[in-house]
């Protein structure tokens, strides 16, 4: 799983059928301080993430099209899973 | 999943059986301000994709499910032609 920050949302209406009724956010992975690491991405929503939070995502097939769609076989292979409040870096 | 454009397409005669049929494309991978980012590379279109479309795809073994036999041998799908992006960056939220 990774860290990233949602920047923003894409709209696609010629998609898989699998995507219908869900958000496709796009994020920009991030380090545990903040800071930008790599290239932008794009993951399905599934706990309603807003634009400027930060998320926990999951980048693997099986997990991520349960979590996005409720049930395996989707062809997703990354989702948001959850919302950071707080990272503590020791 | 990223986003990408479309930049080409490749013509291959002999392949694997279960790629007759199927479109293969050449896509650059851009960032959320369709910069590109990293080399391009191929993927099958599952989605009537064309040149110059911006498009996201899909990696890995989910690549082959949208195809009727997930035994279609791709690691890269497109899976959605993107209308418009919707991009801010400004609301960094301070944890």
């Amino acid at each position: 799983m990774l860290l990233a920050r949602v920047i923003g949302n894409v709209i696609a209406t010629q998609k898989n059928q699998r995507y219908e009724g869900s958000k496709i956010m796009l994020l920009q992975p991030i380090n545990p301080d903040g800071s930008d690491r790599g290239s932008t991405m794009v993951a399905l929503d599934s706990v309603e993430a807003g634009v400027g939070d930060v998320v926990i995502v999951v980048q693997e097939g099986w997990c991520a099209s349960t979590a996005a769609t409720g049930e395996p076989g989707a062809a997703i292979d990354s989702a948001i899973v959850g919302i950071v409040d707080t990272i503590t870096e020791n | 999943m990223h986003l990408a454009r479309v930049i080409g397409t490749v013509v291959s005669t002999a392949k694997n059986p279960e790629l007759i049929g199927r479109k293969l494309l050449i896509v650059q991978t851009v960032d959320a301000y369709q910069k590109p980012a990293g080399k391009p590379f191929i993927a099958l279109d599952s989605v009537g994709a064309g040149v110059g479309e911006l498009i996201f795809w899909c990696r890995g073994k989910e690549a082959s499910f949208p195809f009727p036999d997930w035994d279609t041998p791709t690691d890269c799908t497109i899976v959605g032609i993107v209308d418009s992006v919707f991009v801010d960056d400004s609301r960094r939220r301070v944890l």
